[in-house]
């Protein structure tokens, strides 16, 4: 029995009305280990962990926690059995105090009332065992986020936790608050207590970090010691790669590069972009009829640099040039007034208006110029509406269908339609053939090449590798909020991304951008 | 409007409608049923006359749904309403020794001014719609009262300012013909302008709306000054029919009558999608069930029952389909 591992989840499986989310998951976690959890968008991790806590019932496969199979019915059950979760945003009262947030609903008692005396000081103990200064006394409110996170660790350990899930713990924290972090977890790795790790950032896993579970498409890929393990090979396990295949061309459709051309001045610049930790001084730029390829993985600030650009997000320092004019760009309008468009990652989330037509759908930002004194001109819509419907081909019933009944590659056509009624000179595309049909994603991706074509300057943010190495001029490599290489010509291949995604620069001849970009326009 | 891809499309178009406002035929049949009920079991209900009073009884709270029906479009909720009738009310009454012209359009900008103030609290502090709102409805009646010297009746004798409650041009309550050309006018600027696209847009998708140049923090403060302002003048409607101001008294209650007009109508509390016939219509079934229990005898107590019941169901029937 004492070879048994801590924590054993065997062949799991979840489905959610029909879809699978998780199949044959295989996840050991052993006393005193960190064990890392990774993978791309729709890997399952937070299925994953949402099953080792008790917050969804498994459909199939088996837990066993110190060798004994378990069946949690709620994260309670899951915490009295040893298994805690602390998530990003901390599930605790804000008004109560430390002591009182660690204690809940187990508040030790005297003659029927609450024993605060014991109750204080159990608590200190408890946070003096974890190595953290916080008054146990001081109402929660007055902690910032990292402490909060911290006081949620504390009552897992209180509560006698034998494996504590963190998911992201380092999102919100600062690189001070980062090391805090990491003496907690140090010390439960000391006192045997089992941590699993959920991050996007490399480095925190190889610091911190014993074993890596690689999760793809809902499916188990691999379980590694990531000492000795090569960034490089843990990218091809996420991204599903041979590192020998690497160099294969897939097919997509777009056709031959579009090559700015030289000695211009760029259409659109990018400069210094930073906010908190998520974007580190981005500089980015792209030339007329460019396509510029932007790879990275999740987490790496590559949604957050779109954002930056169009306007999205508060910065805290950064510029944008287009046709070498310094915008003002405080919102979304501004930057589409200055001719920019952002088709988004998230379709549903941000893009489209689930209960209106795909007319108002596809005329919502050119609305200003379809109309006089406010009074919008169906005759313009419809002349617009019927163009882009033919021209992209979208398949709906009418022009009235609501948007939210089409399938996802008509709502992403639509989107795009969105943008090109607008006559934009700058295309931001975020994702713009994930969660569409193989016909569809062909006739986007040679719409986008059209453009580009047309003299558009386009920046396409892509999580596949053959998108990015077929379709872009320029590959801008992203990692933990920094652009960490540029790729061009014949240096653009999945190899060369994949070990920049790792390892923050390419082999070969292609230069690094951080902090290098030249002032001058 | 007359190329050919458009009447290639206008079947597809007229079936999409039909969906489209299904709640509001829904609310309308029931409407119809109501009507045609009472005319042959309540005596004296099918009379030019009764129908007069409906539609008279009816007015400022169709005024007050209108700007309800703008406001949920958007996700959000205004119960602060009644509160500016009567802030509304006060300012006239006070005011009218400047002239009638010069008290309504004082009364109507303060009004519209105080919703402005709740969608800039609203849209710029992020402060929830409810909680804003109910500020106001609280505060606000105390506004109106200091306004009115202490929360006093103001009785005043102003022939012009009174025809907005009193008068009959050609037969027509004037406040009938307020209430048909707010509606008109809210009908064409919900589906026709850009400001009524923007409204649906928000309430459907606020980010998607954000990110697609929609300036959602301006629209907001808009429904808000509009339905302050339409409160506003329900407010002088109800103050001129009285010939006196009552701040304690005018507008109490309101927001629920008009929050109740509006979903019963088709419009889902959830914003993104609003129909403001259907919203008139809401307000009349609720006015014809007061006014046929008062006929009939039955204690006011009992419509008030039977409204909710009404409610419930009307909220029932129009719930999302979950596909």
């Amino acid at each position: 029995m004492s070879n048994e591992p801590l924590l054993r989840m065997e062949g799991i499986r979840k489905v959610f009305s029909g879809v699978v989310a998780l199949n044959g998951v295989d996840v050991t976690v052993e006393r005193g280990e960190a064990h890392a959890l990774v993978g791309e968008n729709g890997a399952g991790k937070s299925t994953l962990i949402k099953i080792m806590t008790g917050a969804y019932r498994r459909d199939g496969g088996r837990v066993m926690l110190e060798g004994r199979e378990v069946n949690f019915r709620s994260p309670e059950d899951a915490q009295e059995a040893g298994v805690v979760a602390v998530y990003q945003e901390v599930n605790l009262l804000t008004y109560r105090t430390v002591a009182e947030n660690i204690f809940l609903g187990r508040e030790p008692r005297r003659f029927g009332l609450i024993d605060w005396k014991k109750m204080n000081a159990d608590a200190g103990a408890v946070l003096q065992r974890i190595g953290l200064d916080i008054d146990p006394r001081a109402p929660l409110g007055s902690l910032n986020i990292a402490r909060r996170q911290m006081v949620a660790i504390a009552r897992g350990v209180s509560c006698g936790a034998k494996v504590v899930v963190l998911d992201e713990p380092t999102s919100s924290l600062t690189e001070h608050e980062v090391t805090i972090l990491y003496d907690v977890i140090r010390r439960l790795k000391a006192e045997g207590v089992g941590v699993v790790y959920i991050s996007h950032r490399f480095d925190e896993l190889y610091t911190i970090c014993d074993r890596v579970t690689v999760l793809r498409d809902g499916k188990f890929v691999a379980t590694r010691l990531l000492a000795g393990l090569e960034k490089i090979d843990l990218v091809c396990l996420m991204l599903g790669k041979q590192r020998e295949e690497l160099r294969q061309q897939g097919a997509t459709a777009f056709g031959e590069h579009h090559a700015g051309r030289k000695g211009i001045a760029p259409l659109l610049r990018a400069e210094n972009l930073t906010r908190g930790r998520k974007l580190d001084h981005v500089t980015v730029e792209a030339g007329r009829g460019e396509i510029v390829g932007m790879a990275g993985l999740l987490g790496s600030g590559r949604t957050e640099t779109a954002r930056a650009i169009f306007g999205a997000d508060a910065l805290d320092d950064g510029q944008v040039y287009l046709e070498g004019r310094a915008l003002d760009v405080r919102a979304p309008n501004d930057a589409i007034d200055a001719g920019l468009a952002f088709l988004t990652e998230d379709r549903k989330a941000e893009g489209i208006i689930p209960e209106l037509s795909v007319r108002e759908n596809l005329t919502l930002a050119a609305l200003p110029e379809m109309s006089r004194l406010g009074v919008v001109s169906r005759a313009k819509q419809d002349e617009a509406v019927g163009r882009f419907m033919k021209r992209l081909g979208i398949k709906a019933s009418s022009a009235e269908q609501k948007i939210r009944e089409l399938s996802g590659g008509n709502q992403q056509k639509v989107l795009l339609a969105r943008w090109l009624c607008k006559n934009p000179k700058f295309l931001i595309l975020d994702e713009p053939t994930r969660g569409i049909d193989i016909g569809a994603k062909g006739e986007i991706q040679s719409l986008i090449n059209e453009l580009a074509a047309s003299g558009l300057g386009v920046l396409m943010i892509s999580s596949e590798l053959e998108e990015l190495v077929e379709g872009s001029s320029r590959v801008v490599v992203m990692r933990d909020g920094r652009c960490v290489a540029e790729l061009r010509g014949a240096d653009i291949s999945q190899d060369n991304i994949i070990r920049a995604m790792a390892e923050g620069s390419a082999a070969g001849e292609a230069k690094t951008t951080t902090g290098a970009a030249d002032a001058g326009r | 409007m007359s190329n050919a891809a458009t009447t290639g499309g206008a079947g597809g178009l007229g079936r999409a409608r039909i969906a489209d406002y299904a709640p509001t035929y829904g609310a309308l049949s029931a409407l119809v049923l109501l009507v045609v009920i009472n005319s042959i079991f309540t005596t004296n209900f099918f009379d030019l006359n009764n129908f007069r009073n409906i539609l008279l009884q009816v007015a400022p709270t169709v005024l007050v749904a209108v700007g309800m029906t703008f406001v949920i479009a958007t996700g959000g909720i205004d119960l602060s309403v009644g509160s500016v009738m009567a802030i509304a009310s006060a300012v006239a009454a006070t005011q009218l020794d400047r002239g009638a012209g010069v008290a309504i359009l004082l009364a109507v900008a303060v009004a519209a001014l105080a919703g402005a103030f709740n969608g800039a609290l609203i849209s710029g502090f992020r402060i929830q719609p409810i909680i804003v709102t109910l500020a106001l409805l609280i505060s606000g009646r105390g506004v109106a009262q200091v306004i009115s010297r202490g929360g006093q009746l103001i009785p005043f004798s102003n022939p012009s300012f009174e025809y907005l409650g009193k008068g009959t041009p050609a037969g027509v309550p004037v406040q009938v013909i307020v209430m048909v050309a707010v509606v008109a006018v809210a009908v064409f600027v919900m589906r026709a302008t850009t400001f009524g696209r923007y409204v649906v847009a928000v309430g459907g998708n606020e980010a998607a709306a954000r990110l697609a140049g929609v300036k959602v923090q301006r629209t907001k403060i808009a429904v808000y000054a509009l339905s302050g302002l339409l409160a506003g003048l329900a407010g002088l409607i109800e103050t001129a029919r009285l010939g006196a101001s009552d701040a304690q008294k005018v507008g109490l209650n309101i927001e629920l009558d008009a929050i109740a007009a509006t979903v019963v109508g088709g419009t889902p509390l959830t914003g993104g999608r609003a129909t403001v016939p259907g919203t008139l219509i809401g307000a009349l079934i609720m006015q014809v069930i007061t006014t046929s229990f008062v006929m009939n005898g039955i204690s006011y107590s009992w419509s008030l029952v039977i409204k909710a019941a009404i409610i419930i169901v009307a909220v029932y029937i129009q719930r999302p389909k979950v596909a």
